[in-house]
């Protein structure tokens, strides 16, 4: 047996906690984008668009992230394409990803006083022009402190990829607990890890809250 | 036609489904209502109007919330089965599923109750211990049920992502709803439709729960 040190335990964490931080990114940034997408198809008034952006919502907020990620593993296959653990994970984390910031960003659109669509509209905008230069600005700063908070779920979620056998930062735990015979620590130190990764991030979404607040009043 | 679906081996096995679903809901009943008495525990010791508390006590409760919030429900579940059996204390899957899942519930309803608790006036608190009761019928009578009712959406919210969280328990082979689906896929070697199933199964799970709870706060927690 090799013996393990704790450095060599925290090394070869930190270096599978990168695509955990990868994987959070691509899932965040995919995510928004299509998050984006389905919210401008919601605002647009889309015959449909309403009611299947809604669907879309409750579908991925009512079912949970594993069983979404095993549907894009081997649903993928299904296709024909040979999926590997990076393509399912990031394909179904995107999917999630998008799902909860449409709904985030629906409600921070929502908050948008209705005067204002009105008052744009009357100036003879359309639509993209109201929703660019009246009701995003307004809405962005609303939105901005519940997104930054949603990375945290993003980052948690990602550790759920290592059940499909995508190698971050819980999978190298497992792998190297069962080297070890350590479990007690190296699940500590996976626990701690995570907990460097989201707690910055979660300081930050409260901080931008209360400063929020504080410009309202 | 490179799709093709066959459902009639999954459907074949529903026991195996029904014993599944009987687990997840167990698993949420049990979780839910052991979680949020220690949901509510935490909040009345961090809540700002409700008087000083001692300050280890406070410290101890808000590492333990920040903790949780901010690690994967999957790492706390391992730590518990994998982690502690090295200090001697041997967990069952079951078990284990129930404790990771009070734990984190606990957590997160800590802090939706504490915000219902905030918004509870002063002088209604002062009003109360003026009418001679104490501090614990101050909290159960006048504090905890308006509170519970002003964040009861957020709370079914958080209980319903405990139910489907419970999906990852069954890694560590808690025979729960997923449990049952990786063993019909690996039975039948037909896994997406086993998982299509199971997803169906959930989705109809977290819609009623969301029915049933949304019905039992108006019946049980307005109007008191």
């Amino acid at each position: 047996m090799v013996e393990f040190s704790l450095w060599d335990i925290l090394r070869n964490l930190l270096m599978a906690a990168r695509w955990t931080v990868t994987l959070s990114l691509i899932a965040f940034i995919g995510g928004g984008l299509v998050g984006l997408l389905l919210l401008v198809a919601r605002l647009s008034k889309l015959r449909g668009a309403e009611r299947a952006v809604g669907a879309y919502v409750q579908v991925f907020q009512g079912t949970p992230l594993l069983m979404q990620l095993f549907l894009a593993y081997f649903g993928i296959a299904l296709f024909g394409i040979k999926t590997s653990p990076w393509t399912a994970a990031a394909v179904a984390l995107t999917l999630y990803t998008s799902a909860y910031l449409t709904e985030i960003w629906r409600g921070c659109v929502a908050a948008i006083p209705k005067g204002q669509w009105e008052a744009a509209q009357s100036l003879a905008l359309n639509f993209g022009e109201q929703l660019r230069h009246v009701v995003l600005p307004q809405a962005l700063r609303i939105a901005v402190p519940p997104t930054v908070g949603f990375l945290v779920q993003v980052i948690k979620g990602t550790a759920l990829a290592s059940v499909i056998g995508f190698v971050e930062l819980t999978k190298a735990g497992s792998m190297i607990s069962n080297a070890t015979f350590q479990p007690f620590l190296v699940y500590a130190c996976v626990a701690l890890l995570y907990f460097a990764l989201c707690f910055p991030v979660s300081l930050v979404a409260q901080s931008l809250e209360r400063k929020l607040h504080a410009n309202r009043r | 036609m490179l799709i093709q679906l066959d459902f009639s081996a999954v459907l074949a096995s529903w026991p195996l489904l029904v014993r599944g679903v009987v687990w997840t809901i167990g698993l949420t009943i049990v979780g839910t209502a052991l979680g949020l008495l220690l949901g509510t525990a935490c909040a009345w010791a961090r809540a700002r109007n409700l008087g000083h508390r001692p300050a280890p006590l406070r410290w101890a409760v808000a590492s333990y919330v920040e903790l949780v919030r901010n690690t994967p429900f999957i790492v706390q579940l391992f730590f518990l089965f994998f982690g502690l059996p090295a200090l001697g204390l041997k967990l069952s899957p079951e078990f284990a599923s129930v404790l990771a899942m009070v734990i984190n519930l606990g957590a997160y309803s800590a802090e939706i109750i504490r915000a219902g608790i905030e918004a509870t006036p002063r002088g209604q608190i002062e009003a109360a211990h003026s009418l001679a009761l104490t501090p614990g019928q101050t909290f159960r009578r006048v504090v905890l049920p308006p509170a519970l009712q002003k964040v009861w959406p957020a709370m079914v919210s958080q209980i319903i992502i405990v139910m489907l969280g419970s999906a990852v328990c069954g890694q560590i082979s808690t025979p729960e709803l997923s449990y049952a689906a990786n063993l019909i896929s690996s039975n039948t070697f037909r896994a997406f439709e086993a998982f299509i199933v199971a997803t169906l199964v959930y989705l109809a799970l977290s819609m009623l729960t969301r029915r049933l709870l949304m019905w039992v706060g108006a019946r049980f927690l307005v109007g008191r």
